[in-house]
């Protein structure tokens, strides 16, 4: 992409209008809200599903991560399908005399979308790190009279900055780089503009609009840099680390329920009735349910393959320039990736162009920064201690990394993988692009259906995609939280 | 440490598997004719079955959205795979043709469609056409309905009308505007449509939907758009109406152009022809309710005639330049 952005210095021109500036600023103004509305939810979620004694825990946390895995075009529709003016919720308060909502396009319609559908981005690197807190310090704290809201504020969340800001700036990019969601909510954004640079194909222009974003990012970096700054993070008492024992809810348990509920009732009762509705009006459609096992086979390879690769691979993202430089593969619309990586296929490795290793190759570079965050930050959590003890004991550096290092960071590890395992089910533009002819997964079958003109016609794959992403997630959420 | 082996041993598994399933599909890249398609497989899968009947012989189609396609065929250069490229507008093909991918098609077979629904260099050819429509809901009188789009930018129809400024059509209207009427009426209809509050939507379903909704009074579309609809439900609110006057319901096309690239040129032209023969014009006459581009083939009966339609004197190769237009909707604020 460098390289098709260099081509022509006349891109700079369509960069620098003030227009595509506005579109950028409104583009940070949504993003930052979505990151400040998917936080304020996100810190809650995390707490009560981690720390607290609320029933069914982890069935929580696995229903409230899942809507991650809707492509957020979908969701946005669903929403607009219940919300607009004469909308699912205008028809049912008919009856009370309402008879037109106030139209949710716009900024407002695309915060709560984003937000509902971004919110996971923390949450799930954000259990990880609240599992690994060591509970010694909070005790202290209280020992010494402070109350426990204040212990949250003054010891916990400062621990869990990294955690909510690597989080955060998932949510970040995601906003920026979405075409989906914000194209249906009516709000005009920045990825507007590289849609229509491509459309009318002009790729030099959309190239150089793609390094605007890049440029957002590295600033967006920076920020996060200094959150999470050089404090000392892990723990520095002698033993080994112990579980908290769960905070008692008491006679806040029924409320805690009610904000679970609440936040599920929305991101995932509601769409999936819409779903259902929309099945139901549309079954004659043809249901063929082989060729659905088969798309759900294929999304679930496809899927799989990629987290394996980067838990194969986790090791090498030590580094900080990598770990920049990784992040601009998110950064980046899908489609900008997926043409970014024609290039090089058809230039630098045709044998693979087109085949499945080539999707997964895309597929990884698209989704690596999802991985880097959370094992990122578990890093840090792992006392240098511990690693210079095992050294001066003469173990060599690999074998430190192996028997110490790796079992701490386990569950940043597996956050990072359900990040990516949720992104890499419903991958869309590489997918059409880059994967061999015929091979076929529940995302392309949604674009297929719900390019015939009919939304509702997405709703069975889109459905389907939910269910089959449920007992992987379960699983690994299950995980991180009895990993030490 | 055990979920961190279990994980790692799953994926080395996995990952060995692919690759063997990878490797063993490498090879036979270019033993079967393969299309990149910007239309949708339900609307073209049984016109490539005629072909495949008439041949013998499978084909392979990749499936994705015009534009997309367009920019990776632009990549791919002389290594793409694809043997033909079937767009959804004239645009996207005349994109690749200035890329200098595609092949002088036969005489013969551009022949059989009218000139101004083919490029001029001969290098790909419309297969079926759309018109550019008014859609109204059921709150507008026949007699309220206007003769041209471009008296929606009159104060009647002040925040009542929605459209895409985002979409190809759309853009290639403002194109053929500008052609045929001249940048200062363009840039006077632009300017008025914005002032008149007109709604912004990203595609002509959703502006369909809306006026179904009755969120908007009227939109302007491709006819098809309405046709799919109430083929689905016959009592779907939204009805076509054909402006006359001006550009009237300008007709694009969808069509289909031979790579240069190809090795396979010869079944790339077979598969040409027949997209133009009799079964497949009368399929997509029938279940589209396409134009057929080919003389002798009725459309369907709802329609107005191809014939009545205003044709005015533009180059639909030309709507793919699109440059001046995009600039002057920036500049108009339409985008």
């Amino acid at each position: 992409m460098v390289v098709v952005a260099a081509e022509s210095a006349t891109a700079a021109e369509a960069v620098l209008t003030s227009r595509s500036l506005g579109l950028v600023l409104r583009s940070v103004g949504l993003a930052a809200a979505v990151t400040a509305g998917a936080i304020a939810l996100a810190v809650p979620l995390a707490w009560l599903t981690v720390r607290s004694d609320l029933p069914g825990r982890r069935t929580w946390a696995t229903l409230a991560t899942l809507p991650l895995v809707m492509p957020s075009y979908i969701v946005a529709y669903v929403f607009v399908t219940v919300l607009r003016p004469r909308g699912l919720l205008a028809e049912a308060l008919a009856p009370f005399g309402v008879q037109e909502l106030p139209p949710i396009y716009g900024f407002l319609g695309a915060w709560l979308v984003l937000t509902l559908c971004t919110y996971p981005l923390v949450l799930i690197p954000l259990r990880a790190a609240l599992r690994r807190l060591d509970p010694a310090l909070e005790e202290a704290a209280r020992v010494m009279g402070r109350k426990p809201l204040e212990v949250f504020r003054t010891v916990v969340l400062p621990q869990l900055a990294p955690a909510i800001g690597g989080g955060g700036v998932l949510v970040a990019l995601y906003v920026l780089s979405d075409f989906g969601a914000v194209a249906i909510l009516r709000f005009d954004s920045f990825t507007r503009e590289i849609y229509i640079a491509f459309q009318s194909a002009q790729r030099t222009e959309a190239a150089a609009l793609g390094m605007v974003l890049v440029v957002v990012m590295l600033a967006l970096f920076a920020l996060y840099a200094r959150v999470r700054g050089a404090r000392a993070l892990h723990r520095s008492s002698p033993g080994s680390q112990r579980p908290a024992a769960p905070a008692r809810l008491g006679g806040w348990r029924w409320p805690a329920l009610g904000f679970c509920s609440g936040v599920v009732a929305i991101t995932l009762v509601l769409p999936i009735a819409v779903l259902v509705y929309w099945a139901s009006k549309d079954v004659a459609s043809g249901l063929d349910a082989a060729a659905i096992a088969a798309n759900a086979g294929n999304s679930l390879l496809a899927a799989a393959v990629v987290v394996a690769v980067l838990a194969v691979r986790f090791p090498g993202y030590a580094t900080r320039a990598i770990e920049r430089v990784g992040y601009a593969g998110y950064a980046l619309p899908g489609i900008v990736v997926a043409l970014a990586l024609v290039f090089f296929g058809t230039r630098v490795a045709l044998p693979l162009y087109q085949t499945l290793a080539m999707l997964v190759f895309a597929l990884t570079i698209h989704y690596l920064p999802l991985a880097v965050g959370p094992v990122g930050t578990a890093l840090l959590q792992v006392p240098p201690r511990l690693e210079e003890a095992a050294r001066g004991l003469g173990r060599s550096p690999l074998q430190v990394f192996r028997t110490i290092t790796r079992p701490l960071v386990t569950s940043g590890v597996l956050a990072g993988a359900a990040l990516v395992f949720l992104h890499a089910l419903k991958e869309l533009p590489a997918t059409l692009l880059l994967a061999p002819i015929g091979f076929e997964t529940l995302a392309t079958d949604i674009f297929r259906q719900t390019t015939t003109g009919f939304f509702e016609a997405g709703a069975i794959p889109a459905l389907i995609l939910l269910l089959i992403a449920a007992p992987p997630l379960y699983l690994l959420n299950e995980k991180s939280v009895s990993a030490p | 440490m055990t979920a961190a082996r279990a994980v790692r041993a799953t994926a080395l598994a996995t990952l060995a598997a692919i690759l063997a399933v990878a490797g063993s599909g490498c090879g036979g890249g270019d033993d079967e004719l393969t299309i990149y398609s910007g239309r949708i497989q339900g609307l073209i899968a049984p016109a490539i079955k005629l072909y495949e009947k008439d041949s013998g012989e499978a084909v392979k189609v990749r499936y994705g959205d015009s534009p997309s396609l367009a920019a990776t065929l632009v990549e791919e250069g002389k290594n793409s795979r694809a043997d033909l490229f079937y767009a959804q507008d004239a645009g996207s093909l005349d994109a690749i043709e200035k890329a200098g991918n595609l092949e002088p098609l036969p005489q013969d077979v551009l022949n059989l469609v009218p000139a101004r629904f083919r490029s001029r260099d001969g290098r790909w050819v419309g297969v079926t056409g759309r018109s550019r429509i008014i859609a109204y809901g059921e709150k507008v009188g026949r007699d309220e309905l206007p003769d041209s789009p471009l008296e929606l930018a009159e104060a009647k129809w002040r925040g009542r009308v929605g459209w895409a400024p985002t979409n190809a059509s759309l853009q290639g209207y403002v194109t053929a505007l500008r052609l045929v009427q001249g940048e200062d009426v363009a840039r006077r209809w632009l300017t008025g449509m914005v002032a008149n509050k007109t709604q912004v939507f990203d595609g002509n379903v959703p502006i369909r939907d809306a006026i179904a909704k009755g969120e908007i009074d009227l939109g302007l579309m491709n006819h098809y758009y309405v046709a799919e609809a109430v083929a689905k439900d016959p009592d779907y609110p939204v009805m076509v109406h054909f402006p006359t006057k001006d550009l009237g319901s300008l007709v694009n096309v969808a069509g289909v152009g031979v790579l240069a690239s190809s090795s396979r040129k010869t079944e790339a032209i077979e598969f040409v022809r027949t997209m133009l023969k009799r079964p497949a014009q009368q399929y997509f006459a029938n279940s589209s309710k396409e134009y057929p581009l080919v003389a002798g083939i009725e459309s369907a009966k709802e329609l107005t005639p191809l014939e009545e339609i205003p044709s005015p004197k533009i180059d639909l190769a030309s709507l793919g330049d699109l440059k001046g237009t995009l600039e002057l909707m920036r500049e108009t604020g339409a985008l």
